[in-house]
């Protein structure tokens, strides 16, 4: 944390953690008996509970969205760059909710949690969870907290797809979705890039079919392995031509096969730290739940017939270089809404920082960001 | 409130389903929605205009009619399809106009008429492209590259079998004035039309 608070930060926050006992049944027809569900707020719920908006976080996210935990914390959280007073989700008017998705590895019951059942972590025996099963985890989360119905769900990436499904799943409790840097669903090559993560990892002799934990060790290199590969998919080949370039770690080339070049060790060091503070199986989950994600499957595969159901305004945003999801598939949304007749906005933003740019404030998508948001803000009286 | 929009009002049934091309800062689009419960979309392409339309909660699309047309749009899908002020400077009219007509059932165009006395008199007198206060650029930075005028415009319609529902010629102000109504293609300097298919 900086010595002195910014001004635009929401502060000093500490994460709540809410006991559900009755048992939710998952896409996969499986039951979760009892479960916990993590979650920060920022801001204040008014008097008519009309000011909730839910974040929704990505593969590698959790609640932390904002703020700092301590006065210790390097970093805040990962989207303080939107969340905020006067930033696009302005926590002086809106009442923020981030919560750790169920099968996440931060706090909320997932495959590192104890099952009851046996005194052992679930580890592979954790159900596979879908953003179906989230998004009916985060409806039941707001009954607890008094919220009918959510001013907007926003989020990116795998995000956006929770914002999307809430829009189908429970149109009355919620007026806008905003879906950022996202997709309908995943194309052949994203499947295979995740393919390629779940191989890294199940392949790794210390996996032990996932109870590792009983072993008492990590996947830590299939993880990491994993993290070296997804990293790629954040960036653009622009972004990291920028930052890395060819750039040597010594000044000349050793003729070994050590990490020589910036961006060799610069991956290597993520993937390091990632697999020491992040769940093998949760990631094998959060990659699944991406593949599955498909709200035109049980519509003869016509999304605008999916869409129909909606009812909430939209908000769909694209970034020029991301290939993991690139614009295209955020206008296959949009067409698909419109032909649907629901009330949808979109942009594309240039940005050179690949999937990435969801997280990274520039002047035209805070300005869009903030323009919508207030807008929504002003219609729920906050 | 807006000249034009007085004139394009009458024309818009409650409850309309439109597409407006070029929608700017959207200022039409809102007092459709408010005034006669219109829903529908603007696309536009100007990063301010964008802004501003979800500013105040009309639907905006970034959409670049030249290089990506209205193919995302299914047939009949809308009402009414407006384009004002824009004809001219698309790439090709001709087509646009096609799909207003494919897309929409009525269209509403408006345009400034390049028959207009005084840009008559400014070509004669000074052998120069003519510039005004409709058309205040040079010929080589003017974003306005298909002017045409009420004469052509009505020529194009007949070859395309676009019926005209509508016509009002205006002034710079949108006033329509008696003088204009006499001369149209001499006196009138911006036209309003309503169009529509004639079969199907």
């Amino acid at each position: 944390m900086p010595d002195t608070l910014p001004t635009d930060s929401v502060g000093i926050v500490t994460p709540q953690t809410l006991h559900f006992d009755t048992p939710i049944t998952l896409a996969c027809n499986r039951t979760l008996d009892q479960y916990d569900l993590v979650y920060e707020t920022y801001g204040t719920l008014n008097d008519n509970a009309s000011n909730a908006v839910l974040i929704c976080h990505a593969l590698s996210g959790h609640h932390h969205a904002a703020g700092f935990h301590s006065a210790d914390d390097r970093k805040p959280g990962w989207w303080d760059s939107c969340i905020g007073p006067g930033k696009p989700i302005d926590t002086n008017r809106f009442f923020v909710v981030s919560v750790n998705n169920l099968g996440g590895c931060h706090g909320s019951t997932g495959p590192c949690s104890t099952n009851p059942n046996t005194g052992k972590p679930y580890g592979p025996d954790f159900p596979v969870i879908t953003v179906r099963d989230w998004v009916q985890s985060q409806a039941l989360l707001a009954d607890r907290l008094g919220i009918g119905c959510w001013a907007a769900v926003v989020g990116g990436s795998l995000g956006g797809m929770q914002a999307l499904q809430w829009s189908l799943d429970y149109p009355d409790r919620i007026r806008h979705s905003v879906i950022i840097a996202s997709t309908p669903r995943l194309s052949a090559q994203n499947i295979a890039f995740n393919e390629v993560a779940r191989q890294a990892i199940t392949s790794d002799t210390e996996f032990y079919d996932g109870h590792y934990y009983e072993h008492n060790t990590l996947p830590r290199r299939g993880l990491m392995l994993a993290r070296m590969v997804g990293h790629i998919t954040y960036l653009s080949d622009a972004s990291m031509g920028e930052k890395f370039g060819r750039e040597l770690r010594d000044q000349a080339y050793k003729f070994g096969y050590d990490a020589e070049f910036q961006v060799e060790s610069y991956l290597r060091y993520q993937g390091e730290r990632f697999s020491e503070s992040f769940d093998a199986n949760t990631y094998l989950l959060m990659t699944k739940a991406l593949d599955y994600f498909d709200p035109a499957y049980e519509f003869d595969n016509d999304l605008a017939k999916a869409l129909s159901r909606a009812k909430s305004e939209f908000l769909v945003l694209s970034f020029s270089t991301d290939w993991r999801f690139t614009p295209a598939r955020s206008e296959e949304l949009v067409n698909a809404m419109i032909s649907a007749r629901c009330k949808v906005s979109y942009a594309e933003i240039d940005a050179p920082w690949g999937h990435d740019a969801f997280l990274i404030p520039t002047p035209r998508y805070t300005a869009i960001f903030s323009a919508y948001m207030d807008r929504v803000a002003r219609e729920v009286g906050a | 409130m807006r000249t034009d929009l007085k004139i394009i009002e009458p024309w818009i049934d409650s409850g309309s389903h439109v597409l407006d091309l070029g929608c700017g800062d959207g200022t039409l689009l809102d007092y459709l929605q408010r005034e006669k419960q219109a829903t529908g979309f603007g696309l536009e392409i100007n990063h301010d205009h964008i802004t501003t339309c979800l500013g105040r909660g009309v639907s905006v699309i970034e959409q670049n009619l030249d290089t990506q047309g209205l193919g995302n749009f299914e047939d009949h899908t809308f009402d009414t399809v407006l384009m004002t002020q824009a004809l001219q400077a698309v790439r090709r009219p001709d087509m646009v106009l096609d799909e207003m007509m494919r897309v929409g059932r009525e269209g509403i165009v408006t345009f400034p008429n390049f028959a207009y006395w005084r840009l008559r008199w400014y070509l004669m007198r000074k052998g120069r492209m003519p510039e005004s206060e409709t058309l205040p650029y040079k010929w080589y930075n003017t974003p306005n590259i298909h002017l045409c005028t009420f004469k052509d415009f009505e020529a194009l319609c007949y070859r395309k079998d676009f019926q005209i529902l509508n016509r009002t010629v205006v002034d710079g102000e949108h006033q329509d004035r008696w003088l204009s109504r006499l001369w149209p293609n001499m006196l009138g300097q911006i036209a309003i039309y309503r169009i529509a298919r004639k079969t199907g």
